[in-house]
């Protein structure tokens, strides 16, 4: 479902956040990406969700190569990927329910849909009854969960959730990660960063850490490539 | 963006609301914008509705224009009658009246006080002369041809338009008529530009709307969709307040338009633009402005990507 190949990401000022990662995510498999902060985890996220293309190597989610994928259908692409940003993103001028409605919007679907969808995935981040608020209106958990809501109101078959529990409490963290799981059990693939070791042990899931921008934990994963830092 | 939308003409329509709710959001930028793009409008509209009632003004006047024929001196004076009855004859001439070559003497004795000098000339120098009234529906060109036509009887010597100022004042109109093209012209490019930097600052203004939209699967046409109608909107309330301007100005000119053209003998009315013509003008302007607005979001909207 995710496929990095010998993925390297070097930022414009220089800065090379990742270098020769391999990883890969199967069809509904959940995997928690960890690692010290300015370990490369935004990153990795980046390049599933085509907000970023590698600098080398091959990225391919949903079967589409991200590097070779024309800007004509990277909105296309981008519906099929659900993301929970780390600074949520959300529009502080519009309420809560059309910042969740968002991705439904510009994917035209009808209202009853939107509508229905919208307060099925409030409901789901325990959140129905403050459509009407505006996200400022809301503590900075309550933003994250508008942000989590936001992520899966339009089913993708892939989720991406940059730090989702960072300012949740234990019991609201765990909730979450259960509702995510709950999305894993119906089949999405999603790929979680986060600091919280403690909840990543607890589920029992597979752990993919980064250091340095290479992965660390699963031996082959980041074989060093002479030959290509030599042409440097 | 909670409306109720379901189809793709609904949400047309939605974008065409919230873009006329972010207007309203911001009234005063809103309003200099649009005094700015009503104006621009207003001058070019105002130069056309001045040239129409001018035309229509000396339409009015070249009926009364008379044009005398003067004819050559060995012309008798029974050839003369037969050529005065063969001009009444014609129907874009209203009334032709000789005046013989010793009436013009006789009268000229008496107005000029040069009679004793006259007296002392054996032969009547003055020839005898045909005045002429066009129809009154006849046009300047009418006017014109009529002239020609008689120029070219081998009888007549010369034929003279009793004022040429109407001729003169139909070149000026011509003139002012390429003026308002020119004026209109760049006037319109500055329609365009004044839309064109308003959407930008907008784009500027909604970067993170844009980005966020474009994050989860906004396509470039949905992003833009609401700039082209705010684009469209601007257009469309400039060409009314435009409207609104020149018939303002219109009835402030109206009295001293009629008693200018009372005047000179005219029926003439000044006349506000027609609903025609606010109709064209505000198609005008909301293709200005749909065309403003196409041109920032083609440029500054792919620039933003998340
Ligand atoms: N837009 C950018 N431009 C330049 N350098 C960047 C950019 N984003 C990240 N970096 C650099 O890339 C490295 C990895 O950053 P990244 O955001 O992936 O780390 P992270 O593991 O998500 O950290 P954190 O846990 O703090 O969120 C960092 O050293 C950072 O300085
Ligand atoms: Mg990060």
């Amino acid at each position: 479902m995710i496929n990095f190949e010998q993925v390297a990401k070097r930022y414009p000022n220089g800065r090379e956040a990742l270098s020769g990662v391999n990883l890969r995510v199967a069809p509904g498999e959940m995997v928690f990406l960890t690692g010290r902060s300015g370990a490369g985890k935004s990153t990795v996220l980046k390049l599933i969700a085509l907000l970023e293309r590698p600098t080398r190597g091959q990225v391919t989610v949903n079967g589409e190569n991200t590097g070779q994928l024309p800007a004509r259908r990277i909105p296309a692409f981008r519906r099929r990927v659900g993301v929970v940003f780390q600074d949520h993103r959300l529009l502080t001028d519009r309420p809560v329910f059309d910042n969740v409605a968002l991705p439904l919007i510009v994917a035209d679907s009808s209202l009853k849909e939107i509508d229905r969808r919208v307060r099925a995935a409030l409901d789901q981040v325990g959140l129905l009854g403050k459509e009407r608020l505006l996200p400022l209106e809301l503590s900075v958990g309550e933003q994250q969960r508008v942000g989590i809501a936001r992520a899966i109101v339009g089913r993708p078959p892939v989720l991406i959730a940059d730090e989702p529990t960072g300012n949740l409490d234990p019991q609201l963290a765990t909730e979450m990660l259960n509702l995510f799981r709950r999305l894993n059990e119906v089949g999405v693939t999603i790929v979680v960063a986060t600091h919280d070791l403690h909840l990543v042990r607890e589920s029992g899931l597979r752990e993919v850490q980064l250091d340095g921008g290479q992965i660390s934990n699963e031996p082959g994963a980041a074989a060093p490539l002479p030959h290509i830092e030599a042409r440097r | 963006m909670s409306g109720r939308i379901s189809s793709w003409g609904a949400r047309h329509l939605q974008a065409l609301v919230s873009s006329a709710g972010h207007l309203v959001r911001s009234p005063l930028a809103t309003i200099l914008t649009l005094i700015v793009m009503a104006l621009a409008l207003a001058l070019p509209l105002g130069l056309l509705t001045l040239v129409q009632n001018t035309r229509t003004a000396t339409g009015d006047f070249s009926g009364a224009i008379g044009m005398s024929a003067f004819l050559k001196q060995d012309v008798t004076e029974a050839k003369a009658r037969q050529l005065t009855s063969a001009v009444r004859g014609r129907s874009d001439v209203s009334a032709a009246q000789l005046i013989t070559a010793d009436q013009a003497l006789a009268e000229f004795r008496k107005d000029s006080g040069f009679g004793v000098a006259l007296d002392a000339l054996q032969d009547n120098p003055l020839p005898h002369v045909i005045a002429v009234t066009p129809a009154s529906a006849a046009t300047p060109a009418g006017v014109e041809s009529l002239q020609r036509y008689l120029s070219a009887w081998p009888e007549v010597e010369n034929v003279q338009l009793d004022s040429d100022w109407v001729t003169r004042f139909n070149a000026i109109l011509g003139v002012l008529r390429r003026v308002l093209v020119v004026a209109a012209t760049l006037l319109g490019i500055g329609v365009v530009a004044i839309v064109g930097n308003t959407i930008r600052l907008e784009i500027l203004n909604r970067r993170a709307e844009i980005e966020v939209t474009k994050l989860v699967g906004g396509t470039n046409a949905f992003v833009r969709r609401p700039f082209l109608y705010t684009g469209m909107w601007y257009g469309l309330m400039a060409g009314l307040t435009a409207w609104l301007i020149v018939a303002g100005a219109l009835r402030a000119l109206a009295g001293p338009a009629a008693s200018l053209a009372s005047a000179y003998g005219s029926r003439f009315v000044l006349a506000i633009p027609s609903l025609g013509e606010l109709g064209l003008l505000l198609l005008v302007g909301i293709s200005l402005g749909w065309f403003g607005s196409w041109i920032a979001t083609a440029v500054h909207l792919h620039r933003i990507e998340p």
